[in-house]
């Protein structure tokens, strides 16, 4: 089950099995998508397959986290989405308004984020399986003209900015399952980040070394996978890390770190410093990139690692998630 | 066995006298005032959550004198390094009370 | 967040910390033992080990539920949790611990229904909602915990809910105190009191500490400012050769403590006469079960255990680690066969437990560059 939370054990699955055999050790290392050149024809291409309990919650549901979350690893690899094909894997009994639903939403999302859903299939499995609904998408796209995203390329002294709060999307599931018992005015921050990617490449294109979406295992992981990819430390101020009362709020009450939760709407970019400004600029006057804040920068130490500061002097280091982030009493 | 955290009492219910809604910047969740029954909090009190239940009231005027008593501490710790700084010998004898 | 921002300001930990330097001086080595498991994890969480001079040496204790308990009341309680019938329900806290056919987690991905609930009371209602089952509610903690149990279980006895349970291990402070401060091995000089375990048991039951043991003790909060202060307290008595209890956590802990939970415990538990801790052996006097009038309720009485014990590995350390013998890193286990990810001991699993503490958070800072200068 730890596998599938995004972190340390879901690492360990990817790279230790399903990349050697079918990936081959040619592989660059794993991003979020492909890109591939066919005698000069560029595609990016990405899979991804989405479960997520309850099926809806405030903010969307299954559908637009699968658009928008296939969008977005296009996005962070530095293309722009183009066509989908999805699959949905139905769970027998599943009450065809429940299902009309999510293909609605599929489709207005796919609207919104300007992509055509090309190809799709249908299976339905018996009762008490694929817990109602999974859907999988592969998408295609077009490399983003200026970009190129290679953690290779990231060196001390870049900068790192975050789109925006982090852990909306997670604390809005964890409270929409009902087993905590918590209410709180919150919703999935799922949304498409293309146009904020396209606003960064138009202003600092040059300087963007890395990208990437921090969805299961959160900031934390996406910052360790990159800090070990390579090579190099990441030290974050966490008085500049934006975080909403209410996740935090939540988060204090649960005993969980924002670090580990969750995102759908939100990427994380590395900036060679003569751009970070731009950058910065940029994407607090794109719409939707109000929120953007430098959160800390690239150093040499601690290698392999992600540092987080405070103001008062004291530093932690924050890990990758092992397993789901689980609630704590003690 | 520690994890415990303030938050406000903002809603009760006349014939459920030990349950309240406490809020946490924005959260809510229902505690159970059972521990409290001595001398149950009322709306807009603070009180300090663990499990689920609320454990003890939490005093302001306590918060604010230890907040006091910090900041006074730090300011005299201030005004002592400014004293060290002019090079003077044995400053332990200036420690306040 | 009121009560919790402002014992968090950056400006006053600065000061506070620079008068801990000072009141430290250069002669002597202090070591102060945080009894407290969550202390712990706010030391690590909040960096403050950053802000002490090198002779201060902060020492972590046993007060950590999950870490002290035997595997073999893990084994137990999932060996209960075999029935179908049976909801095993327990705190996200218990989901990782290593029994030994596997954690709860992993028994849940084996198909046992295993639930994690945020307080006994949430256990209670998934009984009410599922009269076809049987909620069996794994309870852990000391005494700031155990309270909120016994009200649950005076709820379940008053509705007559004969479909929920409890497997009791909650544990005392005072013994795992006086089983640390009876080692020959150990030199502590003083102490950071548990706050939350206080709210309960006021100030009172430590006065021995400084009595007959000389210590001086400051009951503390958990935000950094809170534990700082602390620090503050303890070095002053040290100082002037003292030994006091003292409040710092006044805002929250009353000295008498909370007669109404300590009723709620007195009615519906009684001390074992003798219980294992994981790593300091046999206590008296030291663990809680059901009373009598209350067998109804109490899952050692309604199921068949097992009741096996089960030593750990002689490579693990826990023991010493739990008593501040030794430090994490210095178990031959650490960071190599026992990690997070596939802990040997509840040490290292715990979010509270000082090998995953310090695991997650400090290990990898000892080969940095110690000054960190501000960003952009």
């Amino acid at each position: 089950m730890a596998h599938g939370a995004g972190g340390k054990a879901s690492r360990r699955l990817i790279e230790g099995l399903f990349a050697p055999l079918l990936i081959g050790s040619s592989a660059e290392s794993l991003g979020d998508a492909a890109h591939l050149d066919f005698n000069g024809i560029k595609i990016a291409i990405t899979t991804d397959s989405f479960v997520v309990k309850p099926l809806t919650f405030p903010g969307g549901s299954i559908g637009e986290l699968a658009v928008n979350g296939t969008v977005n690893d296009l996005a962070v690899s530095g293309a722009r989405a183009e066509a989908m094909a999805v699959t949905y894997v139905l769970e027998a009994g599943l009450p065809t308004p429940v299902l009309e639903a999510e293909v609605r939403a599929m489709g207005s999302a796919a609207r919104d984020a300007g992509v055509t859903i090309a190809a799709g299939d249908t299976k339905v499995v018996e009762h008490g399986k694929a817990d109602s609904m999974y859907i999988t998408t592969t998408g295609i796209g077009r490399p983003i003209h200026g970009l190129k995203i290679d953690p290779r390329s990231v060196r001390a002294g870049d900068k790192i900015l975050l789109s925006g709060p982090i852990g909306d999307h997670g604390i809005t599931i964890l409270l929409a399952r009902g087993e905590l018992d918590l209410e709180a005015d919150l919703h999935s921050d799922t949304r498409s980040v293309l146009p904020l990617v396209a606003a960064l490449a138009h202003e600092a294109g040059p300087g963007v070394r890395w990208m990437r979406d921090p969805t299961r295992g959160g900031v934390a992981t996406s910052l360790n996978e990159l800090a070990r990819d390579c090579g190099l430390g990441i030290v974050l101020m966490e008085e500049m890390i934006p975080v909403r009362d209410a996740v935090r709020g939540a988060c204090e009450l649960l005993g969980l770190d924002p670090l580990h939760i969750a995102n759908e709407g939100q990427f994380l970019a590395v900036l060679a410093p003569e751009y970070a400004a731009a950058a910065l600029n940029a994407l607090n006057s794109a719409p939707g990139g109000q929120d953007t804040k430098m959160i800390g920068e690239v150093r040499e130490q601690p290698s392999g690692a992600v540092l987080v500061t405070t103001r008062y002097g004291g530093s932690r280091i924050v890990d990758m998630l092992v397993g789901d982030p689980l609630p704590r009493i003690c | 066995m520690c994890l415990a955290i303030p938050g406000q009492v903002v809603e009760l219910y006349p014939d459920q006298p030990n349950i309240a809604v406490i809020d946490v910047v924005g959260v809510r969740r229902k505690v159970d005032l059972g521990l409290l029954q001595d001398s149950l909090p009322v709306q807009g009190d603070w009180v300090l959550i663990h499990v689920g239940f609320a454990m003890s009231k939490i005093s302001e005027e306590d918060a604010l004198d230890q907040m006091r008593t910090l900041r006074a501490l730090g300011e005299a710790e201030a005004a002592m390094q400014e004293v060290q700084g002019y090079g003077l010998e044995n400053t332990e004898n200036l420690e306040e009370s | 967040m009121k009560f919790v921002d402002e014992f968090r300001e950056p400006e006053v930990i600065s000061r506070t910390a620079a008068q801990i330097r000072r009141l430290a001086g250069p002669n002597r080595h202090y070591r102060i033992m945080e009894v407290c498991g969550g202390h712990t994890h706010a030391i690590y969480r909040f960096g403050l080990k950053d802000l002490l001079p090198s002779n201060i040496e902060l020492i972590h204790g046993p007060g950590c539920p999950v870490c002290v308990l035997p595997m073999g009341r893990i084994d137990d309680g999932l060996a209960i949790a075999q029935d179908p019938q049976v909801i095993f329900a327990a705190f996200g806290d218990m989901m990782r611990v290593p029994g030994t056919q596997g954690s709860p987690l992993e028994h849940k991905a084996r198909g046992i229904d295993v639930r994690i609930v945020y307080s006994p009371a949430d256990a209670l209602k998934l009984a009410e909602k599922n009269p076809d089952r049987h909620v069996m509610f794994f309870a852990i903690g000391f005494e700031t915990t155990a309270p909120s149990t016994a009200l649950t279980l005076m709820r379940a006895k008053a509705q007559g809910l004969g479909n929920f349970s409890v497997f009791c291990n909650h544990v005392t402070i005072i013994p795992a105190i006086r089983a640390i401060l009876d080692s020959p091995d150990m030199r502590i000089d003083a102490f950071i009191g548990p706050g939350h375990v206080s709210t309960v048991i006021g100030c009172r039951p430590y006065e021995w500490i400084a009595k007959n043991e000389s210590k001086p003790v400051a009951v503390s909060g958990f935000e950094p400012l809170d534990i700082l202060q602390s620090i503050v307290m303890v070095l002053r008595q040290l100082k002037a050769e003292e030994a006091r209890i003292e409040n710092q956590y006044k805002r929250v802990v009353p000295w008498e403590g909370n007669r109404a939970a300590l009723r709620a415990m007195a009615e519906v538990f009684e001390l074992r006469p003798y219980f294992e801790w994981r790593g300091l052996g046999f206590i008296s006097q030291s663990a809680l079960r059901l009373r009598e009038s209350y067998a109804t309720w109490d899952a050692e009485r309604r199921f068949v255990i097992p009741g096996v014990r089960v030593t750990d590995p002689k490579a693990a350390q826990c023991g010493e680690v739990l008593k501040g013998v030794l430090k994490p890193h210095q178990c031959k286990l650490f960071g190599n066969e026992c990690t997070p990810e596939h802990p040997i001991g509840a040490l290292m699993v715990s979010s509270e437990g000082s090998c995953a503490a310090y695991f997650n958070y400090e290990h990898r800072k000892t080969a940095m560059v110690t000054s960190i200068s501000s960003v952009a």
